[in-house]
């Protein structure tokens, strides 16, 4: 593996040597990843602990929606919650953003002005990605110039998997510089199509070559999303990138955590794995939507002693 | 902020510990004939957990002759009568497993996150295991009735006390076998736990016997002339000088010695992976294991890439209460093993090999021991020779396949070894190479009573688990 930055600005100077490169990370053993996944699950996070983890969780939420349903009404509910997730109690923090399709960026922009929390949209052809480079660029540019603040790109699976590792590589380049300097990029991998570990963590690596100021799992839209186990190989490779580069990339699993107990594990892994420098929304984000009515539960039951139900909690 | 754990400590009152306890003799529990007691602490509090009966050579003579008593009905009766029994001690051993896990960390020292995720389940996995073979021995590939042996005695150790227990008396009574056992000194609790099962189980009075003692009950449990079988597990020293006692006699041995486990490691290794089995190979509870893989032989070539990994990796691990769920790193099991990792360490530094220890805060009271590994460590140190049974990780380089096997079976000792590879025929032209009784890829310290586990040279000879393990038991 290069140990320097320098040597890896030469990594995509061609496809075989990008090809060289990914192929020459270090490989994966499926059980061992899992068995450490798991075992790093079975931390017993308690009181004061948990307490943290649960505010911490809830700032790190991508409050999301991506229905083709959407309206502006529906945003603007979005909005309010992430602004102020328990209307009942003041001191629960702001959710990190909210995501939206990008026709519903102004309107989420609308939602949350004045606040703390940020708009995300994902651009380019979401989820399947499958459009010519020009409308996923068009698609990226109109977010922007809405106002999004962070953009969500899926990677064409389709290129990758074939091996056409310099289109996948060239396509992330071009939409990181069409979100200029005001957007954050958030590369999407969609885990769950790219079927093995040592896929994961090519693409990983793939993404923070080409400039993702973060790497994420999944859209949500497929059978398997974020699991521990692709999350924890994620955020090894999170580690070894900044070791080797000095460039902090953050990590978003998204789709199906939605307890916080799941949430809390996450947590756990980020901070036995990248460590807590990875421990804020500026680095670690949650792709989620009914995560945060558990999270805001939980945190109503460690205030009071009792669990409310979900009658006390905001159904938007 | 940092994310602080809270402490999650498991409940000590599920697990009621009596004041004393006496021998478990012919179904009974009965003071030791001269009167003699001895203490058994906590090793995380130095907290005297409870007066025990010491078993002396009149203790012995009486738990033979009601093994020898019991053997005449054990042993006539039809395989999955016994069968019958040994399910329903792994089912008592399920139900009971919250209990036994705290109980063994408690006496023990080792995380409650062991105990109660990988010392329990096998304990109950050995019993289920060999049940199903109690009927069946006739299809076990020795003959086509193969007949027990008689009384076995037993001694185990004190780095896996129950565990050990199922490994000898989950095969012993499955064959028809009765049993004297003589845990060690500085764990009997929950063999007389067990003792307490047997009788719940309604298993015949004088099958299952538990003598609590010393070195020299076991000497005299050995040395007794209506014994059939020894079966031994702990040091090389002790097994060579159980040797000699039997030698010359008609009893059957098996011993389960040291060892000196190399860990290897080739540059196409998944190394986070990697990292993980080397942890869990030397520090899994606290090193104190006969299979550890004390010995990482790491190729030269990713030397410093694996080894600062290492070093983050230890970093995290957490030290301290073993009855916290959160807890990696329990306490050593006595204040005379502390002393010999201790003075092996010493010896280490001496010699010249470079001294690396987790930063971790060491508890005032109990017995401790910080993670610790050394590089620049070659054959010639005594790191890499002797056994120290503690957190303790020697690191070697190799630069080709052939000179890491050399290096692996350079040792006294042959009882397990790692290859770390994502390439296949690498995987089995190396094992191939290889003298160690277990070999496992990509992973480390695995175990399933399906599989037979046992050293060469001076780690033992005989096999525990699966099918091989029965063999030891049967007349053959």
């Amino acid at each position: 593996m290069p140990t320097t930055a320098h040597t890896l600005t030469d990594v995509a100077a061609s496809e075989s040597t990008l090809r060289r490169f990914l192929h020459g990370l270090p490989g994966v053993d499926a059980v061992g990843l899992e068995a450490r996944a798991a075992s790093l699950g079975t931390r017993s996070i308690k009181t004061t602990a948990k307490a943290y983890a649960i505010d911490l969780a809830i700032s790190m939420v991508d409050l999301t929606t991506l229905e083709g349903a959407d309206t502006p009404g529906k945003i603007r509910a979005l909005g309010a919650k992430a602004v102020r997730p328990d209307p009942t109690d003041r001191t629960a923090p702001a959710t990190a953003a909210v995501c939206v399709y990008p026709d519903m960026v102004p309107a989420a922009k609308a939602a949350v002005a004045g606040s703390t929390v940020k708009v995300a949209s994902v651009a380019t052809a979401f989820p399947a990605g499958r459009a010519p480079i020009a409308v996923k660029l068009a698609d990226v540019r109109e977010a922007v110039a809405a106002g999004a603040d962070e953009i969500d790109m899926v990677i064409d699976r389709g290129a990758f998997l074939a091996g056409n590792y310099m289109k996948v590589y060239d396509e992330i380049v071009a939409v990181k510089e069409a979100c200029g300097a005001s957007a954050r990029l958030k590369v999407i991998f969609e885990t769950g199509e790219l079927s093995t570990y040592d896929n994961i963590r090519r693409a990983s690596w793939l993404g923070m070559l080409a400039g993702a100021d973060f790497i994420k799992t999944s859209t949500g839209k497929v059978a398997v999303n974020a699991t521990p186990a692709n999350t924890l190989l994620m955020l090894e490779a999170v580690r070894d990138f900044r070791l080797q580069t000095g460039i902090q990339v953050g990590v978003k699993p998204a789709g199906g955590i939605r307890t916080s107990k799941d949430a809390i594990k996450f947590l756990v892994l980020v901070n036995e794995t990248a460590g807590e420098d990875w421990l804020h929304n500026h680095w670690f984000r949650f792709g989620a939507s009914s995560l945060l009515n558990d999270l805001l539960m939980q945190r109503q039951k460690l205030a009071t002693g009792r669990y409310s139900g979900p009658d006390y909690v905001t159904v938007d | 902020m940092a994310f602080e754990y809270a402490p999650a400590p498991e409940s000590r009152s599920i697990v009621d510990i009596a004041p004393s306890y006496g021998l478990f003799i012919d179904g009974e529990f009965v003071e030791a004939a001269d009167g003699k007691v001895f203490k058994t602490v906590s090793p995380s509090t130095e907290e005297v957990l409870s007066e025990v009966a010491q078993a002396g050579t009149a203790d012995v003579d009486r738990a033979v002759k009601a093994a020898r008593k019991a053997f005449e009905k054990w042993s006539a009766l039809p395989g999955s009568e016994r069968a019958k029994y040994l399910f329903r001690i792994a089912r008592i051993i399920q139900e009971r497993a919250r209990e036994l896990a705290v109980l063994e960390t408690l006496d023990n020292g080792k995380p409650i996150k062991e105990t109660r995720d990988a010392d329990l389940p096998l304990v109950a996995a050995h019993f289920f295991y060999y049940a199903g073979w109690a009927d069946k021995l006739e299809h076990a590939g020795f003959g086509a009735a193969p007949r027990p042996l008689g009384v076995a005695g037993q001694v185990i150790p004190w780095n896996f006390p129950l565990l050990m227990l199922a490994w000898k008396i989950a095969p012993a009574l499955a064959t028809g076998n009765t049993v004297v056992l003589k845990p060690a000194e500085t764990t009997p609790l929950s063999a007389l736990f067990f003792a307490d099962i047997c009788r719940q189980a309604g298993l015949p009075k004088g099958v299952v016997n538990i003598l609590p003692g010393y070195g020299d009950t076991g000497a005299s449990l050995v040395a007794h002339p209506d014994v059939n079988k020894v079966a031994f597990t702990g040091s090389t020293a002790v097994g060579k000088e159980i040797a000699k006692t039997v030698a010359g006699t008609r009893k059957k041995l098996t011993l389960e010695l040291g060892g000196k486990g190399a860990n290897i490691v080739f540059d196409d290794a998944p190394i986070d992976q990697a990292v993980e089995g080397i942890v869990n190979g030397i520090f899994f509870n606290q090193g104190q294991v006969c299979c550890a893989g004390s010995r990482l032989l790491v190729q030269e070539s990713i030397q410093d890439e694996l080894l600062a990994s290492l070093k983050r990796r230890l970093s995290t691990l957490r030290l301290g209460d073993p009855l916290d769920k959160n807890t990696d790193i329990g306490a050593i099991n006595s204040a005379e093993q502390l002393s010999r990792i201790t003075s092996l360490v010493e010896q280490g530094e001496a010699e010249g090999a470079e001294r690396w220890s987790a930063p971790c805060d060491i508890p005032s009271s109990g017995y401790w021991f910080a993670p610790t590994l050394f590089t620049n460590v070659t054959q010639a140190h005594t790191v890499a020779r002797d056994e120290i049974f503690g957190p303790v990780l020697s690191v070697l380089t190799f630069r080709t396949p052939d000179e890491a096997v050399a290096k692996a079976n350079n040792t006294p000792y042959g009882l397990s070894a790692g290859i770390w590879t994502e390439k296949g025929s690498r995987i089995l032209a190396v094992a191939n190479k290889l003298r160690a009784g277990v070999i496992w890829s990509n992973t480390f310290n695995k175990f399933d009573p399906t599989s037979p586990f046992g050293g060469y040279k001076e780690s033992g000879f005989g096999r525990e688990g699966g099918r091989h393990g029965l063999e030891a038991y049967l007349d053959v």
